[in-house]
Parts: C-alpha cells; sequence; structure tokens
C-alpha cells in the first residue's frame, strides 16, 4: 500500500515506529498532489516548505528519543476559513485574497503542539456559505468519485482532499451540515462534535451560534484522535465549555450497554433518494444484528428548521460579515475614494460573491426595524421548539440516525440557479447546528453509478464518545469507508 | 411577501453592497422567494415559547482585569490597504 | 410664545479599567496612536470577545448606586451601524436587558430637591478616534483604535430636566456619584465623561412633546450648558415663526458655539440589535447584588446630610466638602484626629486647602499638607494668632514642614505674658511722649501707630489684642 492510502493512525505509528520518516511522508504526499491535485482542486494553498520544516523537525524528536505529539508526522489540511500565521486566510473570499492573519486559531495551535504537519488551506465555499463549492471566489473543487460533480459545501476541499489521499486528516466547519454533507457526498467521516466542545477561536465567523469546527477523516478511528486533539476548554471563547473531555479513543470498539438507536420519521419521508434511504435502512439493519433497538420516533418540529436556520444563519452572518470594510485589512477597491460610504459600499460589491451578498441582504432584512419579531424573534422561540424536540428524543434513545442527506452528490450547476433548492440539501444536517449537539457523517453505501452515500448519527450534548462507538461498530462490520475511487 | 426592487435598494444601503440593475432584479426575485418558504413558521404559534439566542447553557463567562500585550502596530498596519503616520487611512469622514 | 424645555441626557463614562472589555490591551490614554490594539479589539476575522469582569462589576456597582432595578437576566445585544471608528461596525451594547433599570438620581436645584428618573444602565464598548487633518485640501481622515473596546458605561435619564440648572446639577451629582463609587475618573479632557442631550420644546402648560432635538458630540459640562441655550433659543424662534422644529441629531461644534445637523447617514438609525451570540448571558443573583452593595461606599447626598449633622457645619458648606469624595475624606481624617473643632477645619479647608489646590492644579490626595499636618497647625494657632497662622500654612505647603517646626524655628509664639509686654509698652511710650500725648488728647490714630512701634520692637511676636489692652490701660492711667 502506498503511503498516502493509509490513515492518519496508520502513517503515524508507522512514523514513530520509524518504518518511514515524517519527511518521506511529505515527499510521497506531495508527489501525490502533484499528480491528483490537479484533478479535483481541493486547496487553495499548499504550504511545502512549511511541512517540509515541521516534517524536519518532528523527525528530529524522534531520531533524539524526544516525546512526540498525538498527531506526530500527520499531514493535515485545514478549510481555509482557520486562521493560520503566515498562511493566507482567505475564506475563499476576493475581500480575504491576500489576508495573512496575525494570529492563529486555537485548533491550529492545538495540533501544532501536538506534532501534526499542516500542508495547506482547502477550498470552500465563500465564508463557508453554500453546499456545493461551486460559490468559491477562486475555483470549484470536483468530488474524486465523479468530477462532473460537487464534492458538497461548504467544506469540499477538505473532504475532496481527504477522499483523494492529498491528505490524511482535515479540519473544517460546520454551519449547517458543512463538515458532514460533504463527507457524506466524498465517502468519508465527517464529525461535527457539540457547540462549545471546540474553540472557535480563529475560525472565521459565519454564524456564531451554529459554527463548530468539525473533523473529516478516513475513518472513525482518526475522528476520534482528532477530536481528541482538538476538544476542550479555551479561555479566548465565552462560548467554549468547561465540560471535561472524555477518553475518545481507547475503548472506541466497546458499545456498552443496550444500544437504542432512534429513527426519526421526518427524516425518512418526502425528498428522500431511494438509494439513499434503502442504504440507510440497510444500515439500521446491520445495528439490528448487532443488538441494536430501533425506535421509531417523531421530532414534529424538523420541517422547520431550514426556514428556521436560514433566517438566524443570515442574521448573525449580515453582523459577522460587516467588518469587511476595507479600513483594517482585505480588499479596498480601486476606484476613487471620495467618500467613506461608497467606498464601504464598493470594497463590498467587488469583494463578496453572490450568494454571500444575498445572505447579507437577507439577514438585513429580517434584522431591521419592524421585522425583528416576525423573523429573527420567531425563529428563536422555533429553533427552541426543534431544541425540545430532541430533547425529548433523547430521554428514550441514546442517538438518532438518518440519512445525512436527502440525495447524493448533485451536478455541478444543477442547482447553482436555485437558492432555495440548494438550501433544501441541507434540511437534515441543519437541525444538529440548530440545537447544538454533536453528528457524525460514515459512509454507508454508494448508489448505483458509485457515488458515495452517508448516514448521520445524532447524540446528545456532549456525548462525542458515544456516538463515535456507534459509528465505530458500524464501521467495523462493513468496508465502505475503505473503498477508494479511480482517479484518472 | 414579495420583496420589490425598492424594498432590495433599502437593504443594500443598510448592508453598504452596491448592486447592479440585474442584481437588484435577481435578489427582489431570489429574496421573495426564500421568505415565501420562511412563512411556513407561521403555521406554528409560538406566543407561550422563549426564544433560544444561544446554542449554550453556559453564563458568566468572564476574564479577569489583567493586561495583555498589545500587537506590534507595524504588524497590524501591514495588514491595512491604506495606512500614514501610524494610523488607518479613510477617506475624510464629514459627521 | 412661553416654552416649556424638557431635556434627557444620556451619559457616557469610561469605566475605570487596566484592560479594555473583551481584550488585554490596556485602557491607557495619551499613547501613541494603534499601539493599544490586537486581533479582538481591531474586529480581525476570527476573534471572539471575552468580557472583563470588572468592567461588568463596576457597571454593577453603578446602576445600584443610580438606584436601579438589577435584572436578574442580562445579555447583551449588537448594535449594527457603518463608522470607520467601530472596528466590526456593530457595537457590542444591551438593548434588551440592561443590566440596570428604572433608577433615579436626587438633584438639588436652589434649595429644592428634586428626583430625575434614570431609564437604564447599559454596558457597552468603546469606538476608536477619528483624527480629521488640518492641512487643507487633505481629503481623508485618520482612525486610532487605542480607545476601540474600552468598556463604557451609559446611563440614560428619562427626559425629566426642566431647566439648564438642573442639567447643570444632574451632570455634576452624577460624576460625583460615578467618582464616589470609583467606577470612572470622569476626566472630562480626556473624553472619559461625554453627554448627549435630548430637548423639545413644548407650549406652557401643554402636554403634547416637541420634536425631539438629539444633540451629539457634547465633551463637556459648559458644551451642555451653551448647546441648551442655544437650542432653546434656536427651537423657540422658529416655533414663533410657526416653524417646525425637525426630528433630528445634531452635532456641536465647540469652536463655533453652534449646532449643527448631521451630514452622515447615521440618523437612518436602523440599528438591527440581536442578541451577541459571541457572549454568554449573564445572571445576576441576590448575593452577587448584596456583595456588590457592600462595596458601595456612602454617597454624596447623605454625607452632605452626615456632616451637617454630625459636625454641625454649614449644609452650605458641607456641600463643598462632599462634592469631591477626597476633599470630604480628607476632612474626615482631621475631625478624627482632633474632635473638637471641625468647624475652624471646615473653614480651614473650604477657605485656604481649597485655594491652593486651585492655584496649584493639584488634588487634595496629592496635597502635601497632611490631615495631621492641617490638625497641628490648628491647634498651634491660638499661640501664634491668626494672621501668622496664615504664613506658617504658605509655609508649609513651600517646605513640607510642620507647623510646630517652623513655629520653632521662626521663633513664631506670640508673647503673651502680660508682665513682660508691660516693660516694652512702658519702653515704647517713654520714647514717643508726643504720640502718647495725642492719645491722651482722644486722637485714635496714635494708638495704632504705638502698636506699631511695639511690633517693630518685637518682631510681631506681639499678641495685638492683649497689647491694646495694655496701651489703654497704661495711656488712660498716664492721663489721670
Ligand atoms: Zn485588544
Amino acid at each position: 500500500m502506498l503511503s498516502h492510502e493509509l490513515s492518519a493512525n496508520q502513517i503515524k505509528e508507522k512514523i514513530i515506529k520509524r518504518e518511514i520518516t515524517a519527511q518521506e511522508v511529505i515527499e510521497e504526499l506531495f508527489e501525490w498532489i502533484n499528480l491528483k491535485e490537479p484533478l479535483i482542486k481541493a486547496y487553495l494553498c499548499l504550504d511545502r516548505d512549511g511541512a517540509f520544516l515541521k516534517a524536519k523537525e518532528v523527525d528530529k524528536k524522534l531520531d533524539n528519543g524526544d516525546k512526540v505529539g498525538l498527531l506526530a508526522g500527520v499531514p493535515v489540511a485545514l478549510k481555509d476559513n482557520i486562521c493560520t500565521v503566515d498562511i493566507k486566510t482567505t475564506c475563499a473570499s476576493k475581500i480575504l485574497e491576500d489576508f495573512i492573519p496575525p494570529y492563529d486559531a486555537f485548533v491550529v495551535k492545538r495540533i501544532k503542539e501536538e506534532d501534526a504537519i499542516i500542508i495547506g488551506k482547502t477550498n470552500l465555499d465563500e465564508f463557508a456559505m453554500g453546499s456545493s463549492n461551486e460559490n468559491s471566489a477562486f475555483h470549484v473543487t470536483r468530488n474524486p468519485w465523479n468530477t462532473d460533480c460537487i464534492p458538497g459545501g461548504s467544506g469540499g476541499g477538505s473532504a475532496a482532499a481527504v477522499t483523494a489521499d492529498t491528505v490524511f486528516m482535515a479540519l473544517g466547519s460546520d454551519t449547517g451540515g458543512s463538515v458532514r454533507q460533504p463527507s457524506a457526498f466524498c465517502g468519508n467521516v465527517g464529525c461535527k462534535p457539540t457547540y462549545g466542545r471546540v474553540s472557535r477561536y480563529g475560525l472565521v465567523a459565519f454564524a456564531s451560534s451554529l459554527d463548530q469546527i468539525g473533523s473529516v477523516t478516513k475513518d472513525v478511528y482518526d475522528a476520534a484522535l482528532l477530536l481528541q486533539v482538538v476538544s476542550g476548554h479555551d479561555g479566548f471563547d465565552s462560548t467554549s465549555a468547561t465540560v471535561g473531555v472524555p477518553d475518545y479513543i481507547s475503548d472506541i470498539n466497546n458499545v456498552d450497554g443496550n444500544l437504542k438507536i432512534g429513527v426519526p420519521k421526518e427524516f425518512f419521508g418526502e425528498g428522500l433518494n431511494s438509494e439513499v434511504g434503502s442504504a440507510v435502512m440497510n444500515a439500521l439493519e446491520i445495528y439490528k444484528k448487532n443488538g441494536a433497538e430501533l425506535i421509531d420516533l417523531s421530532l414534529p418540529h424538523c420541517g422547520y428548521a431550514v426556514a428556521t436556520y436560514y433566517i438566524i444563519a443570515t442574521a448573525e452572518a449580515s453582523s459577522n460579515l460587516a467588518r469587511y470594510d476595507g479600513v483594517r485589512y482585505g480588499h479596498r477597491s480601486q476606484l476613487s475614494e471620495d467618500n467613506i460610504i461608497d467606498m464601504y459600499s464598493r470594497v463590498r460589491a467587488e469583494g463578496f460573491g453572490s450568494e454571500v451578498k444575498r445572505r447579507i441582504l437577507l439577514g438585513n432584512y429580517v434584522l431591521s426595524s419592524g421585522f425583528y419579531e416576525d423573523y429573527y424573534l420567531k425563529a428563536s422561540k422555533v429553533r427552541n421548539l426543534i431544541r425540545n424536540d430532541f430533547e425529548d428524543a433523547f430521554k428514550k434513545v441514546d442517538c438518532i440516525i438518518s440519512p445525512t442527506c436527502p440525495t447524493p452528490a448533485f451536478r455541478i450547476g444543477e442547482k447553482i440557479t436555485d437558492p432555495l433548492q440548494m438550501y433544501l440539501s441541507d434540511i437534515y444536517t441543519i437541525p444538529a447546528n440548530l440545537v447544538g449537539i454533536p453528528g457524525i457523517s460514515v459512509p454507508c453505501g454508494f448508489t448505483n453509478t458509485g457515488l458515495p452515500i452517508g448516514m448521520q448519527i445524532l447524540g446528545k450534548h456532549f456525548d462525542e464518545r458515544k456516538i463515535l462507538k456507534v459509528a465505530k461498530l458500524f464501521e467495523n462490520g462493513t468496508d465502505f469507508h475503505l473503498k477508494k475511487p479511480e482517479l484518472n | 411577501m414579495d420583496i420589490s426592487v425598492k424594498e432590495i435598494e433599502h437593504i443594500a444601503d443598510l448592508s453598504r453592497i452596491t448592486l447592479t440593475v440585474d442584481e437588484k432584479n435577481t435578489f427582489a426575485k431570489q429574496l421573495t422567494n426564500i421568505l415565501g418558504y420562511i412563512e411556513k413558521l407561521n403555521e406554528l404559534d409560538t406566543d407561550e415559547v422563549q426564544p433560544m439566542a444561544y446554542a449554550t447553557f453556559l453564563k458568566n463567562v468572564f476574564r479577569e482585569d489583567k493586561l495583555k500585550s498589545s500587537f506590534s502596530r507595524q504588524e497590524i498596519l501591514e495588514l491595512s490597504p491604506s495606512s500614514a503616520n501610524g494610523f488607518f487611512k479613510v477617506p475624510k469622514v464629514i459627521e | 410664545m412661553k416654552y416649556e424645555v424638557v431635556m434627557g441626557l444620556e451619559t457616557h463614562a469610561e469605566l475605570d479599567t487596566e484592560s479594555k472589555l473583551f481584550c488585554g490591551c490596556s485602557t491607557k490614554f495619551g499613547s501613541e496612536p494603534n499601539t493599544q490594539t490586537c486581533p479582538v479589539c481591531l474586529g480581525l476575522p476570527g476573534v471572539l470577545p471575552v468580557m472583563n469582569k470588572k468592567a461588568f462589576e463596576h457597571s454593577l456597582k453603578a446602576a445600584l448606586s443610580l438606584s436601579c432595578e438589577i435584572s436578574e437576566f442580562t445579555n447583551f445585544d449588537r448594535k449594527s451601524y457603518y463608522y470607520p471608528d467601530l472596528p466590526k461596525n456593530y457595537q457590542t451594547s444591551q438593548n434588551y436587558f440592561n443590566i440596570g433599570n428604572n433608577g433615579y438620581v436626587d438633584i438639588v436645584v436652589k434649595g429644592k430637591e428634586k428626583r430625575i428618573d434614570i431609564h437604564n444602565v447599559h454596558l457597552e464598548e468603546e469606538a476608536g478616534k477619528l483624527v480629521h487633518p488640518e492641512t487643507s485640501g487633505a481629503n481623508y481622515s485618520l482612525v486610532d483604535f487605542n480607545r476601540a473596546g474600552v468598556p463604557l458605561l451609559e446611563i440614560v435619564t428619562q427626559p425629566d430636566m426642566r431647566s439648564v440648572e438642573e442639567v447643570e446639577s444632574y451632570m455634576q451629582t452624577l460624576r460625583n456619584i460615578l467618582l464616589y463609587i470609583g467606577v470612572s475618573d470622569c476626566k472630562m479632557q480626556e473624553g472619559s465623561l461625554r453627554f448627549e442631550a435630548s430637548i423639545s420644546l413644548r407650549e406652557e402648560g401643554s402636554n403634547v412633546l416637541g420634536n425631539r432635538v438629539e444633540i451629539k458630540n457634547l465633551n463637556s459640562m459648559k458644551a451642555v450648558l451653551k448647546v441648551i441655550a442655544y437650542e432653546i433659543s434656536r427651537q423657540s424662534s422658529l416655533l414663533d415663526k410657526g416653524e417646525d422644529v425637525l426630528m433630528e441629531t445634531r452635532l456641536w461644534d465647540d469652536v463655533d458655539s453652534v449646532s449643527r445637523r448631521m451630514r452622515s447617514k447615521e440618523e437612518a438609525h436602523d440599528y438591527r440589535y440581536f442578541p451577541e451570540p459571541d457572549l454568554v448571558p449573564v445572571w445576576i443573583d441576590q448575593e452577587w447584588i448584596d456583595e456588590t452593595r457592600t462595596t458601595i461606599p456612602e454617597l454624596p447626598v447623605s454625607k452632605r446630610q452626615r456632616f451637617v449633622n454630625e459636625y454641625t457645619i454649614s449644609d452650605y458648606d458641607a456641600g463643598i466638602l462632599t462634592d469631591d469624595k477626597l476633599l470630604a475624606d480628607y476632612f474626615e481624617e482631621c475631625v478624627g484626629l482632633s474632635q473638637d473643632s471641625p468647624k475652624e477645619l471646615s473653614n480651614w479647608i473650604i477657605n485656604d486647602v481649597l485655594r491652593e489646590l486651585n492655584e496649584r492644579k493639584t488634588n487634595v490626595q496629592d496635597f502635601i499638607v497632611s490631615p495631621k499636618m492641617l490638625v497641628d497647625l490648628v491647634k498651634i494657632k491660638p499661640a501664634i494668632g491668626s494672621s501668622i497662622a496664615k504664613d506658617v500654612f504658605v509655609e508649609m505647603i513651600n517646605t513640607g514642614k510642620t507647623a510646630p517646626s517652623i513655629v520653632k524655628e521662626k521663633s513664631l509664639t506670640q508673647m503673651g505674658d502680660v508682665s513682660e509686654l508691660n516693660d516694652i509698652v512702658a519702653k515704647v511710650i517713654d520714647e514717643n511722649p508726643k504720640a502718647a500725648e495725642d492719645y491722651g488728647k482722644g486722637k485714635k490714630s496714635a494708638l495704632t501707630f504705638l502698636i506699631g512701634q511695639t511690633m517693630k520692637v518685637t518682631k510681631g511676636k506681639a499678641n495685638p489684642k492683649i497689647l491694646t489692652e495694655i496701651f489703654k490701660e497704661k495711656l488712660s492711667a498716664g492721663s489721670k
């Protein structure tokens, strides 16, 4: 097996045992990237020099017999909305095209401390707004399983890179499904932890009450490994949880007690692609065979989740993106500047793409004078109803299983002209963000045309440990996660 | 509810984004469509429901009043598209 | 026509903390531009705020001192507007759940007490500062973000004030309270205390409120008083002409002493408030309130009353002493050292200490004459007399020496020993027979001359009162 085809944990073991050096891993990886990246275009920026420098450092530590971190020598990619010192962080937006942050995000500090090797920044929908990657200001990333298809969004770059083996693991952000949906579309494992589990410090904000950093990995074990590293309290994020982080890794193969799985009817209804539906039903059968109890559920307000989400997310986004005005950083109009208001309006007209503009407009509309109660406040109340649905459900079950997305990856251009249809593709992932609970997408099958299908496991607040175990249980009995696309 | 081009112009003004005529027309149509979908929230009676503004149950999170060193001015100003004499520079602001 | 003026005031006070509201940058005034900034207070992509506990506690303390109802649940909201001194183009403030609501401040105007209701007290972040270059033709402005993110307390009154005097008294009382509780240094020249006024006129006797004009950019109490006078005359002349007063925001131009209509679009006022999702709510329980109450010192109004009762000084004097907490503390420290002369100590402080402080532009905390030194001076005064005591006071300030040591050094103790003076007086009379004779003939000025001569001999140390007695006795005896 070629080194880049291994999982993150496998390559780490090899590096630690000195079967291969970190520098050799990087060498081989970049050879593969040179070969495959032109087909996929998962990256916005690669940091070859930085990667070799860090690899050298890790090799030196190991040669000296020094202690190394949990991710020793593992090449990691970061979604390009996570701030990195000395590496551009563009959010796939013209407005931040040349922005080099003067600080590292919390998660970046953490993975550096654990000796991971950052190799580059991956593509996304501009400011993480989108479900297809087509909203990137720079280029569209391709789905490695079918390059005519989108890789999903907004974290399509990370998912495509992990699937194409051009990186071993990646960090992304999930505001309405941006880690889970592309992972489902590309056939890898995407985990969105509980809101507050991983510090948002240094993640460029889209919608602050929904954003959460998550992992994109080749298998469930790697997800546990990466989450172990990035989880935990951070004094620079007021919403960062103080709940202790349990050991996700050591007994990941033991599902304790009788597993009760909730199956919500709202997630299997109208609009669900039949191939996706049956793949998930088959997966549920596997659980049943393993002794799990399947419990039919209703989450009556989930049908309102997309509407609720597009009010709250756009309201928060309209304010989070107000800071891009060309004064302190970022794009500034080349046109003459005689008036500050014109300058702002031009900078933002030139710097933002259509989807971002659309959401800023919608967000300002729902917050504007006279509409606040009808829209923002109304949505906040419905959000509470949705949370109550889940709280009730979790009194009866340990986790909830559903498809990650209603369809497999769609074709490039298929939905780009109809924003509402695009929004509806996140219908199953959005509720977890509204409620703040953790969710993980694992591969559970393929369509007839060979596109991956993802299954979503949702858990109680701060119960990542459980959903990782439930995911691992399925993975242990299947081989969907081991399938590789042919990339020619 | 239909969103008119005039309303789009007003929101664009609030949003500080210059829009082309085409954009105004497209956004008016699209926002009408999206807001139409959002209307479905009105099916729910939420009079007795508390709003949920936070996805966390945390409260009273503070830091101590302690000084930390600031960033170097040079590093900060290098990020800026326009600066002069240690200041950020903007078109003349008339109050 | 006669108009009644209806006024409300919004006060912004920078809170006295080491670090900013959401980051560790210094709040120090007067540093080089943009040297007290970091990614957080510059609103760089990806940063998050974490609330300074001291700033919140200061706000709670202020709300309690202004007799507000304290919200059990408070949170923060984003207030959106575009301005180059506002890094995120929204200000983190409070709108729906303020820390304090429905408070009041009691003021005294022309001896009459009046209650000014406080609508709310809330905490928010300060903006940066715009500099407009003076050079002609400069088509740019400059921004300094040192101040951006400094904690700011906003205190909003109801439109309860009806005269310039009430506004003045309110501002002074409020400033005094904030200084007393130690939450703000209230230095107006540094912008730590600023005001916005709303002024409307209505026909006397009418219940209908006139159109309200809001005035921003009032950086001193003087400016507030000037703008009120200006607006009353501007608005009443409009109304007299039958014209409408526009509901608008105006800026005060302190140089030309006029208010001007704001040209920026900010008057559109659609702030799009919504809860700040990057901060979590603050719940304030009774225990926290009780604990905070114990940190609030006696406030000026009650201290003034107590001074009158306890030290039997006039209400006017008590007012002056309590106008400055440090001065009141100074007075009480003096009284603590010498219980028998509060009235005299109060006179010394009000007349002499205050004069010196004003002349030297210093405050009582840095004043070289400590309470102990002042008390020692007052104790030694009977032995040296008032006029020398004043000289000694000046000497104390100049040298930092105590009164007893100055008196000793310069042998300033007055000669009050009658027998010793008797001899000197006899000698002076012998040497000035003409003057003695004149006095005998009823020429009163002769006595002044003789006392003057005696003072020369004694180098001013003779007690003039005793001297007069002796002369009168001797000269009347001689004429018999
Ligand atoms: Zn700062």
